[in-house]
């Protein structure tokens, strides 16, 4: 077994997930099943072979230009309501669980 | 011959498709507006025993449909979509119109904006009668993972129609909506349209906006058309399709008219066939009817040419690691403070915060949240993460090769047709395997179309897949259309 009921704890906690007792059960069987089938990756040699995080920069781009360059047609003015307007304050609030006229409401942060 | 009959009132919907539609309501044999109204009927009858639909919006709906039926009765010409009924997988954002992702953390949530997906299909005359059902977080390959309830099979209610996009693809397969949106992110548009008998067309990365889309893995996303014709596929493209500022992903290059290649002949296309498509685990019918496909397409005049795709049997390992990666950081901003349900009777943030996740997600969109954090901590970044965006460079390679020599790419959609429900539903990694042949063209960003091809012997649909290259969606709609019209 690679995960143990250890890292399904340390896991969840990095998740801000809770899990029931059942719940870790299921996952610790799951993750062991599923990444002993993704271990098979280990099989391809990849060494010297670069990273791809996005198809973005490969395909569909200006070749002759360097770097960022060929992104220049994404950026825009650096300025406040530059593409849309900002939502209003009440719309921005609307589906907040808890709120008030000004700002979204939480339990308490700071125990003193 | 005209196809349909239209009068408004004797309405037939079946089949009907775009230009049918727009077409009857520009001659006044019919209105947007009984358009509508014979589509709500069809969900009103149907959908209590398929469940495509989430939410309907009428409101919305009508009120489209009377500006466009304006517009027919002061003799402007309609646009594109004009009173076209569609519907819209419900991971894409409508300003005022509930979008719940089909999770329970959103179950409430209203758009303060629109996707602009569909804001572009609503400026092109589309009526949305509603949004439709699919796996949590587009996060399944059955839409039984759905918070609200699973979508069955128009064909056979006992089987699933595909996931996450099911109620889009159930939807059309069902004649609730002439055409639907979905997305895409490992199979989603193109398995739900093979497993209902219909077509789906994920486009190019890049092709299509995001914005507004609820992101499930950002660097695999897809929007895109579920339709009844090869043509419709093509007319939502064009609508949908370009650069748009509000995603920077959004690829700045130039949008052919789709609709005009469509006519194009394919004598003397070059069309790839990979040995990896067909490997263990096809089932034989698929099979056949895939074989019989590229045959008809050889009597056409194409030429077939064997392929390799070597890295294939590496693929549904670094999707499953990418994927759930990208959606343990994307899913991380349901905390329940914004916009997201928050458990009740909690004390601290950080019990507020692991309650209303633990409440608000299912198991599944739990599983990969856990997969994918897993796969990016401390000490196994390098040996899952890391190693599959390697991987990812090799299947991307791969395709590359391949297209240096062929012009389109013919693979059965998925191994199987539809399964049953409950089936594979307590085994995660035998649902992951039922995307074998559709997360390729995601992780190499290139474009990719199913389309029915034929049945099994219990008359199940079973879908062609074609794939092309990057931002060449042009070719394999061609392709797709010469099929579709031998056939």
């Amino acid at each position: 077994m690679k995960v143990t009921d250890k890292d399904v704890a340390y896991v969840a906690d990095l998740a801000n997930l809770e899990l029931t007792a059942d719940e870790r059960t299921g996952m610790l069987r799951d993750l062991n099943s599923i990444l002993e089938y993704m271990d098979r990756l280990n099989e391809l040699d990849t060494t010297n072979v670069p990273p791809m995080a996005q198809v973005s920069d490969r395909y569909g781009v200006d070749e002759s230009k360097a770097g960022s360059e060929r992104f220049a047609y994404a950026s825009r003015e650096d300025v406040v309501e530059g593409l849309r307007k900002s939502l209003p304050h009440e719309e921005a609030l609307a589906n907040a669980p808890d709120a008030d006229e000004d700002f979204f409401r939480v339990p308490k942060v700071i125990e003193r | 011959m005209d196809p349909i009959s239209l009068t408004t009132d004797s309405l037939t919907i079946d089949s009907l498709t775009i230009d049918a539609a727009r077409t009857a309501i520009q001659q006044r044999k019919t209105t947007a507006l009984a358009l509508a109204e014979a589509h709500y009927a069809r969900i009103q009858k149907e959908d209590g025993q398929i469940g495509a639909f989430l939410t309907l919006s009428k409101e919305r709906a009508l009120e489209q449909a009377d500006r466009i039926d304006r517009m027919a009765a002061e003799g402007k010409p309609l646009p594109p979509l004009g009173g076209v009924p569609v519907g819209i997988k419900d991971v894409m954002s409508t300003r005022g119109l509930r979008t719940t992702a089909g999770s329970k953390i959103l179950e409430s949530y209203i758009p303060p904006y629109d996707c602009t997906a569909v804001a572009r299909m609503e400026a092109a005359g589309a009526v949305v009668l509603g949004k439709l059902n699919c796996d949590e977080f587009a996060m399944g390959s059955s839409t039984e993972n759905s918070a609200f309830h699973p979508v069955r099979n128009p064909r056979d209610l006992s089987r699933v129609p595909g996931g996450s996009s099911g109620g889009s693809a159930a939807a059309v397969a069902a004649d609730m909506a002439v055409v639907t949106l979905g997305s895409d992110t490992g199979g989603s548009i193109r398995q739900p349209a093979a497993f209902c008998g219909v077509v789906g067309l994920m486009p190019t990365y890049g092709r299509v906006s995001r914005y507004g889309l609820i992101a499930f893995a950002s660097s695999l996303d897809h929007i895109g058309p579920l339709t009844k014709t090869v043509k419709d596929a093509a007319i939502v493209l064009k609508t949908i399709a370009g650069r748009d500022p509000m995603d920077a992903t959004s690829a700045d290059v130039p949008v052919p008219d789709y609709i005009a290649e469509l006519e194009k002949p394919v004598r003397g296309m070059k069309i790839g066939v990979a040995t990896e498509y067909f490997a263990d685990g096809l089932d034989d019918e698929v099979r056949q009817a895939v074989e019989s496909a590229i045959d008809k397409l050889k009597s056409q005049g194409c030429e077939i040419v064997p392929v390799s795709l070597p890295h294939t049997p590496y693929a549904i390992p670094t999707y499953y690691i990418i994927a759930t990666a990208e959606a343990s950081a994307n899913l991380a901003r349901y905390d329940g403070v914004r916009y997201s349900r928050r458990a009740q009777g909690v004390k601290t943030l950080s019990e507020m915060y692991r309650r209303s996740r633990d409440e608000g997600f299912g198991a599944e969109v739990k599983r990969r949240i856990m997969l994918g954090t897993y796969a990016l901590s401390a000490g196994y970044y390098d040996a899952y993460y890391l190693k599959a965006q390697k991987v990812r460079t090799l299947l991307t390679r791969d395709f590359d090769e391949a297209f240096r020599k062929v012009d389109a790419i013919l693979t059965p959609t998925s191994p199987t047709a539809a399964f049953r429900l409950g089936e594979k539903s307590n085994d995660p990694l035998s649902m992951y395997l039922a995307d074998i042949y559709t997360v390729t063209a995601d992780l190499a960003g290139i474009p990719g179309i199913s389309i029915p091809c034929g049945q099994t012997k219990e008359n199940l649909p079973i879908g062609l897949q074609i794939l092309g290259k990057h931002f060449d969606e042009s070719t394999i709609l061609r392709v797709a259309h010469a099929y579709e019209q031998a056939v």
